[in-house]
């Protein structure tokens, strides 16, 4: 909805994915708005946009969330629906904003948004600190791995400014936080209402010595985490050209080069890289999330859902999935229940076996579960791989997304 | 910049081929909306590069208002025939010339062109249509989904959306369902301008700074033309002009510039104040929500 500003036009810059979550009340809107707002993200016409639609409303100032609600039912009721995306950009980063809303709704929106963060946001309210919503906020950002967390403590100037009160907070989430198993993050005092602290640093917060939001996100490591992890090459589809077979992919994880020994998953054939396009370039390595299309020694009947891997390192091939899950749908999914399981490029039926002890799950519900699958799939932890940890549940009937899972082995 | 960092549009490109490859593996009958206009252009652009060496296993579609600019089209003829593909056009004035679509009163054909599209849809049987719609576009448009599912009558129903987790789209469809798929979803005017510069693509000369015949009608140079324009009350000038966006000429802006040159333009977007749809599109100001409600109706 924005049209990001840079100074150098063709900097090379990179690209930061990251969600945010909130209560109610606790300004999550404000803070969106205002980062927006504040790194001059929003334009003219949709300032103006708003402004009307404000004027039509009865109100005297613009109300910024108006800028993220963009559907008739969530401007005629109020609420809002689903996630939204948002870009906006600064001369060092662009971002992707993931924009969970914060209703009844919102843990299957909220893991949504966190499936492909790089960066979580969890807002507390100054005055009410750690409330039982914060708990679940990071238990969700926990579960989903997103690998840097911040937490955002606003309405710092209804506490006075306070570092005590602040320092309180940090304290509480902090016991919360380790027993979830978050890894560790950054709190942050800011006043989005006021604009401490979000992109430019308060004045009226001497004691604090650390970035402003902004500053903090345009400087925090994004994608390395993939690059590092075993390798893992989903094969989506063969190109055919003559008698060549090119296996066209995202890399799922980690690097592989020309001359790697690669296994194929789930035959288990072995074979070695003989050379790697990079959409039209011939290169000698390729990273993770890099789209490339690979060659392999021997013409070996590779499909598309084959896993390719490089090194010791392999993947479990099991027919006995363990998940932690969030339900998504109003359709409850019980034991007994026929389901297709998409993994990676994969889709294998599957039946569910257990859903560790509760009877159903219902829209928004967390669990465990454990499924028989017809074929084996090349599994890893979720904790080792976003990606290749992660599955879909799906009713065969009719195609809806049931569930989402990240596989515990 | 650390190695395994990718470039945003490094990034932003990987995304894309990664989609339309899944499209690739999933489905029978794709095609392509291929207007000639810059995001088209970029999405055949990637989805050339998805395929390499061999060809794009998709066709293209084009819904033509009648009212298409002819530097346009001349565009979009060329790129068929360079590339070998084959082209599907949906024709709106075919639709008025037998009466099955009656022409506006404000002279607008962008509404009248979701018939022409749907019905294009069922007849080809596609079961997954790319269009270049792109988030930062519009407010409905934020909550699109990569995968968008349809009905047999083409309708979006935002309440009815699938959540889309990871990079797992779920294509899943009933027969005489399609899915619209949108694999610029997460790039920006700028990023497509960006890219452009980037690849060295070859754009329509209207997308640059040039001398042109247009006249003002609310708050928008329009070009002038058989289409209908000016009026008798409108007069017309010539102003340096270039096109934001390009699609029926009867909505569709120019705006004053001098941008002659990809790099120009460039410049001249990161110093705009105004969004390309907000600067450039007429048929967007009808409503707070006519983007939703075209979409909802079948539109893309």
């Amino acid at each position: 909805m924005t049209t990001p500003t840079t100074t150098g036009p063709l900097a090379e810059t990179t690209l930061l994915r990251f969600a945010t979550a909130g209560s109610v009340d606790d300004g999550k809107s404000t803070l969106v708005g205002r980062l927006l707002h504040d790194s001059k993200s929003v334009l003219t016409d949709q300032l103006e946009a708003v402004a009307h639609a404000s004027r039509n409303r009865g109100q005297d100032t613009p109300d910024l969330a108006l800028l993220t609600d963009g559907l008739r039912a969530e401007r005629e009721q109020g609420i809002t629906i689903d996630v939204a995306y948002r870009y906006f950009a600064t001369p060092r980063r662009r971002f992707i904003l993931a924009d969970t809303p914060g209703h009844v709704q919102y843990t299957r929106n909220m893991v949504t948004g966190a499936s492909t963060a790089d960066l979580a946001i969890i807002l507390v309210d100054a005055r009410n600190g750690v409330v039982e919503q914060t708990l679940r906020h990071a238990a969700v950002t926990a579960l989903l791995r997103v690998p840097h967390v911040v937490l955002a403590v606003n309405k710092m100037d209804l506490v006075g400014y306070g570092e005590r009160e602040f320092e309180r907070i940090v304290e509480e989430f902090a016991g919360h936080a380790a027993a979830s198993g978050l890894p560790g993050f950054t709190p942050i005092p800011v006043s989005a209402l006021v604009g401490d602290n979000v992109v430019q640093r308060s004045t009226r917060m001497d004691w604090y010595r650390g970035p402003a939001l902004l500053d903090f996100l345009e400087r925090v490591p994004a994608g390395v985490e993939a690059a590092d992890a075993p390798a893992r090459f989903p094969v989506q589809y063969v190109i055919r050209h003559g008698d060549a077979r090119y296996y066209a992919g995202q890399l799922a994880s980690g690097t592989l080069r020309v001359g790697d020994r690669v296994t194929v998953h789930p035959s288990g054939a072995t074979s070695e890289i003989t050379g790697i396009d990079a959409l039209g370039t011939p290169v000698q390595a390729a990273y993770a999330p890099q789209s490339v299309s690979v060659r392999l020694a021997d013409q070996r009947d590779v499909a598309r859902g084959d896993l390719i891997t490089s090194g010791v390192d392999v993947p479990a091939l099991t027919q006995e999935v363990r998940a932690a899950v969030c339900h998504l749908t109003d359709r409850p999914l019980r034991v007994g229940d026929r389901v297709l399981v998409r993994h990676t490029t994969r889709t294998v039926q599957a039946v569910v076996k257990d859903l560790g002890g509760a009877a159903e799950l219902t829209a928004n519900d967390l669990g465990r579960i454990a499924l028989r699958t017809a074929e084996p799939l090349a599994l890893d932890d979720y904790a080792v791989s976003r990606r290749t940890g992660a599955l879909l549940l799906i009713d065969p009937a009719d195609g809806t997304t049931l569930t989402a899972g990240m596989v515990a082995l | 910049m650390n190695p395994f960092t990718l470039s945003h549009l490094d990034a932003l490109e990987s995304e894309a081929v990664h989609i339309f490859r899944e499209v690739a593996g999933e489905f029978e009958r794709p095609v392509i909306l291929f207007s000639g206009g810059k995001d088209s252009i970029v999405m055949l652009h990637l989805a050339l590069k998805a395929f390499t060496p061999a060809a794009v296993p998709f066709s293209l579609l084009h819904v033509d208002t009648g009212h298409n600019f002819p530097e346009v089209l001349d565009h979009r003829d060329r790129t068929v025939e360079h590339h070998g593909l084959r082209l599907h056009i949906a024709s709106v004035q075919d639709y008025i010339d037998r009466g099955t679509l009656r022409e506006r009163p404000d002279g607008t054909r962008n509404p009248l062109q979701t018939l022409p599209l749907t019905e294009k849809i069922q007849t080809e049987r596609f079961d997954a249509v790319f269009g270049g719609g792109r988030r930062d576009e519009e407010k409905a448009r934020a909550k699109e989904r990569v995968f968008s599912l349809r009905d047999e009558f083409s309708q979006w129903d935002p309440r009815r959306q699938r959540p889309e987790l990871w990079n797992l789209y779920n294509g899943r469809h009933a027969p005489g369902e399609h899915v619209r798929v949108f694999p610029l979803s997460n790039w920006t005017e700028l990023d497509v301008w960006q890219y452009i510069a980037r690849e060295a693509i070859a754009l329509p000369d209207i997308y640059f700074a040039h001398e042109r015949e247009v006249f003002q009608r609310a708050g928008m140079w329009l070009t002038a033309g058989e289409w209908g324009g000016p009026k008798d009350s409108e007069t017309v000038e010539k102003r340096q002009v270039r096109y934001r966006t390009v699609g029926d000429m009867s909505c569709t802006g120019a705006v004053d510039s001098d941008a002659d040159s990809i790099e120009k333009v460039i410049v001249e977007i990161a110093a705009s104040r105004l969004t390309e749809r907000g600067a450039t599109r007429a048929d967007d100001k009808m409503s707070e929500a006519a983007m939703e409600d075209r979409k909802r109706e079948g539109y893309f």
